[in-house]
């Protein structure tokens, strides 16, 4: 029994590194209605970034916060340079640009900081939280981060003119325009907050998993099953869904199939969720008459 | 007339003849002439197991020094190493174009078991030295059938009977947790750990897990493994995975006896980042020296690495242990070849390669020696157990024979 | 993506067709035996384009996990060499029906995903198999980690019309048959009914079904297609590499297709061929041109396609055919 809670317990720290990169995912999805399969690697980069600076003696709250500001310009600048050229292109081509970029950020970092594994400090104590071994103080700590990126984003989008701007560009571009919404600027600044997001889940994940370039690889197919679950337009749905799919992992390898097997089945369990609820578990199906 | 003509000729001939054998010792297969060799590879330096790259980028740094230095008697190394992604496909068409093509005189250090497993039977039809693979699966040990394969790393089959037989000899009432990747590396050993366990492998294997390359964690395997009450762990996994699980271990307050595979029992590139203090008692085999390990400091071999390292590969990390094992391969490639000396056939340079007697690669451990012979290719006969004191890994015990 | 049958498509290019089947024959012997190996590899690359084309060009359904169905392919191909000692070329039909078959009972669930949940469908697909292949109770069959290892087949007749003939000419030669088969199975498809309604199920679902096309049915038609194609090209690759492994059908082998199929273009045919020659040569040269960071020369690469030819090759060739054949005026 203790071992079955610790394993649910395991399975929701593993889901909250899901649901944090989801809700990078989530950003950009809701913000130009692509997802993004470079943002992982964006994510990466951005850790690099605050790894730089953290070795380079940089105190650890003033680096996190450079890192954030950093990354926002690095999705702003990918926005305007490398996919505005391609915004109107058939949805393929966007696609094959995601993948391009996937592979020159994985590529670069690999040649400028090698493909060692490194240690990434984390700002939660050491000592596991009031004794308990099922959970790391970072763990818990990282959830807890994870929530409140997630109340961030909820209200952002549901209480302000901004996000509200935002989503409208993604939704109605043509329309947005004509009622004056720079809608070139919300699609940037849609990259640019949802790469500070993912520099965050990046900050979270690289103490559990140590920082390399094929760190997020593993993560982004979990975090992107972990937004579709949840429903892509859904923050909180992506969220439920990393924890959802971590906890499923977890309980399957263990008790259920093995862990030869438990990547196949938590995603054929997934693809079944889908069938069965094709926009997710809390997205809104987009029901087109004629 | 012509019979004068004739018997010129055969006179002529005949002089040839004799003079020829001083001028005939000079043999050459493709690859080799009188001002170089040339050597192929294939290396992950992308994809999932990009992070042995640095194997290759250290041994073209060898070479690179070698070359400016003389080279091989006199003939410079011409190092040809291409990236295939650990793609089987890839490697298969990437040493095709080296043999093929460039006409490579042999290969070494090609890495992984099944980028090795596409070529080897092509390496052996078409003849070519396929040699020192950066891999220690048992098949690769197979004089008879493939003769023209030789591998470097000790046997991962006989590394895990070791730690089988260490743990007989000293707990044979363990309980006994296995974590391994689920890939030929990692079944490898886990069946040589059961082969050395014999009889008693299903009652003292408590519990077992595996994890897949592309896992993000393995906390939950961990957490299985605990979870079984296991007093000893066996860890199979790659640097990353080993430490995460090092790490995980700890966390979760589990404090079984740890036995690590030699593959990430480097202290720079899998300990430190862990942690130092929580590796200390950690069980390990080691044959290659370390950069991390102070012992070597005034090492003239490894001082030499390091200047190596710092001129040419800057951004290589002194402490990855698998920068001292591709330094240690090339130098063995550098003797085998020194001694091939002018008769650089294909033939003549297996022939060295199989007919090492006791020979101490200056960058392996003193006491571990090389020797090789036409009935048996396997280089490292003795494998020796060490623990990590926190400083660095200590030889306990005497060097085990192995088979 | 506007309709594929301009008049332009009705009518075969005749002239260039057999000019290009002269060059294919007589190639083998011009080149070394390493590059025929490579061109072998290209041909049954673009197979599988074919079949990604068919699929998510005609009928509108993404799949990033196409990496699967070669995996398939190719080990019916190994096992049925290995294990049951079928010849080689008896190997392909039988692969090809098998992918037919999974490819259809895959697209059948299919049916109810759209876009994105598809693509992550497909992915999955594509990260699970490897796993199913190394899976313990299958090892018997599959050989699980270690893969299986076949006899390259060797050329049944020394020569040809006084032209040696050896084992990567004969596979040469032999691919090229088979691959001048699917291309022609494709032409009649897509110029056909079959064509033609998945275009109207792409374009006007709705539109579609009211005129009497069984949409689900031809959408998972479209997948067993196209499973049957890259099926195809699996077990071709498996013949001409000679060896199987989990590791040869990673997540990278799906998305490297779909980039194909999209840098090559839309146009089904010469697409597939000009994606497959992207595909295998362009890692081979970013690499020649960067030792340090080689990916980022293809990325960089692959976003300077897009913005250039954002039809892809095809697109960007017959764009400019049509340049040509305007300014003459």
């Amino acid at each position: 029994m203790e071992t079955f809670i610790h394993q649910v317990v395991a399975g929701i720290a593993t889901g909250g590194v899901y649901a944090s990169l989801a809700l990078a995912l989530v950003m950009i999805y809701q913000s130009t209605h692509h997802i993004n399969f470079a943002q992982g690697e964006i994510a990466m980069f951005a850790t690099y970034m605050a790894w730089t600076l953290i070795n380079a003696g940089v105190a650890y709250w003033l680096a996190f916060i450079c890192t954030l500001l950093l990354s926002f310009s690095l999705g702003v600048l990918i926005q305007r340079i490398i996919i505005r050229p391609v915004e109107n292109a058939p949805v393929l081509n966007i696609v094959v640009v995601f993948i391009g970029l996937l592979v020159i950020l994985n590529s670069i970092a690999g040649w400028i900081f090698t493909y060692t594994i490194k240690a990434f400090p984390s700002p939660f104590p050491k000592e596991p939280p009031f004794g308990l071994y099922f959970i790391s103080s970072h763990e818990l700590g990282s959830i807890c981060v994870t929530m409140v990126l997630l109340l961030l984003l909820y209200s952002f989008f549901k209480f302000t003119p901004l996000g509200l701007a935002m989503r409208a560009a993604a939704q109605n571009p043509d329309s947005s325009r004509l009622v004056g919404i720079r809608v070139g600027w919300m699609l940037a600044l849609g990259w640019g907050l949802a790469a500070a997001i993912g520099s965050v889940a990046g900050m979270m994940i690289a103490p559990v998993v140590f920082l390399e370039p094929n760190m997020m690889s593993g993560i982004l197919l979990y975090a992107f099953a972990a937004a579709l679950v949840g429903g892509i337009d859904s923050p909180g749905g992506a969220v439920l869904g990393g924890f959802i799919v971590g906890i499923l992992e977890n309980i399957l390898g263990a008790y259920v199939i093995g862990t030869e097997l438990k990547l196949s089945v938590a995603l054929v369990l997934i693809i079944v969720v889908l069938t069965i609820k094709p926009a997710g578990l809390f997205g809104k199906v987009i029901v087109s008459r004629v | 007339m012509k019979k004068r003509q004739f018997t010129l000729t055969a006179l002529c001939i005949s002089l040839i003849g004799f003079a020829a054998p001083a001028a005939a010792q000079k043999k050459y297969d493709p690859g080799a002439s009188d001002t170089e060799i040339k050597i192929g590879q294939t290396m992950p330096y992308s994809g999932p197991a990009s992070a042995y790259g640095v194997i290759g980028k250290v041994q073209a740094a060898y070479f690179k020094q070698l070359n400016e230095q003389g080279g091989v008697n006199g003939r410079k190394i011409n190092f040809l190493t291409l990236d295939d992604g650990y793609s089987p496909p890839k490697t298969v068409e990437m040493i095709r174009r080296l043999v093929e093509q460039d006409e490579v005189l042999l290969t070494m250090g090609t890495l992984g078991t099944p980028s090795n497993t596409a070529i080897h039977k092509y390496m052996n039809t078409k003849k070519v030295p396929h040699m020192f693979l950066a891999t220690g699966a048992s098949k690769w040990n197979d004089p008879k059938n493939n003769p023209w394969t030789i591998g470097f790393n000790p046997n991962y089959h006989s590394e895990g009977k070791l730690y089988a037989q260490h743990i007989l000899a000293t707990k044979p009432n363990a309980k006994i947790a296995v974590l391994f990747q689920n890939d030929d590396y990692g079944k490898d050993y886990f069946n040589g750990f059961k082969d050395g366990l014999g009889a008693k492998a299903a009652s003292m294997i408590v519990s077992q897990a595996s994890y897949e390359v592309t896992d993000p964690t393995i906390d939950s395997q961990i957490v299985t493994l605990k979870g079984s009450g296991a007093d000893t762990f066996f860890n199979i996994s790659t640097p990353k995975f080993a430490a995460q699980a090092i790490r995980k271990v700890s966390d979760v307050g589990w404090k079984p006896t740890h036995y690590l595979n030699q593959v990430s029992a480097s202290v720079g590139s899998v300990l430190k980042p862990a942690g130092i203090d929580i590796s200390v008692g950690l069980i390990s085999m080691q044959y290659i020296k370390e950069g991390a390990d102070s012992r070597w400091d005034n090492d003239p071999t490894m001082k030499d690495f390091k200047a190596l390292i710092k001129k040419y590969a800057p951004e290589v990390s002194q402490d990855d242990g698998n920068a001292t094992y591709g330094y240690a391969v090339a130098q063995l490639m550098a003797h085998v070849l020194r001694q091939a000396g002018d008769n650089l056939t294909r033939e003549n340079v297996m022939k060295q390669a199989t007919s090492l007697k006791d020979f101490q690669v200056p960058m392996a451990l003193p006491g571990v020696l090389a020797s090789s012979s036409p009935t048996d290719f396997a280089l490292f006969q003795t494998m020796q157990l060490v623990k990590f004191d926190g400083k660095s890994w200590v030889e306990f015990g005497k060097p085990v024979a192995v088979k | 993506m506007s309709s594929h049958l301009l008049s332009s498509e009705n009518s075969l290019p005749w002239i260039r067709i057999v000019l290009g089947l002269i060059v294919a024959c007589i190639l083998p012997f011009f080149i070394s035996n390493y590059h025929v190996f490579q061109a072998s590899m290209v041909l049954s690359y673009a197979i599988a384009l074919v079949g990604m084309n068919i699929l998510i060009g005609y009928s509108g359904q993404i799949s990033l996990g196409h990496g699967a169905f070669m995996a398939i392919g190719a080990y019916t191909s190994a096992i049925l060499m290995d294990k049951l000692n079928i010849p080689y070329w008896m190997t392909i039909p039988i692969a090809a029906f098998i992918c037919l078959v999974v490819g259809f009972l895959f697209g059948l669930p299919a049916l109810r995903l759209e876009g994105h949940y598809l693509a992550l469908a497909t992915f999955a697909l594509a990260v699970a198999l490897p796993q199913l292949l190394k899976f313990k109770y299958l090892e018997f069959l599959t050989g699980g980690v270690q893969g299986i290892v076949i006899m390259k087949p060797e050329s049944p007749w020394e020569s040809l019309f006084g032209l040696r003939l050896n084992s990567d000419r004969w596979l040469y030669f032999f691919t090229l048959a088979i691959t001048l088969v699917m291309f022609v199975i494709g032409w009649n498809l897509i110029r056909g009914r079959v064509g033609r309604a998945l275009i109207a199920i792409r374009d006007q679902p709705i539109a579609a079904a009211s005129m009497g096309i069984n949409t689900p049915m031809y959408k998972s038609l479209a997948f067993g297609v196209s499973a049957m194609f890259t099926g195809v090209a699996g077990a071709l690759s498996a013949i001409l590499v000679a060896f199987v492994a989990p590791d040869s059908f990673t997540v990278f082998l799906s998305i490297t297709l779909l980039v194909g199929m999209v840098i090559g273009g839309v146009s089904a045919l010469t697409g597939a061929l000009y994606g497959a020659i992207f595909i295998q040569f362009i890692p081979n040269i970013a690499d020649q041109i960067s030792k340090a960071a080689p990916w980022a020369i293809y990325g960089t690469l692959l976003i300077l396609f897009m913005y250039i030819m954002p039809t892809g090759i095809a697109g960007a060739i017959r764009l400019l055919g049509e340049k040509l054949r305007i300014s003459r005026f």
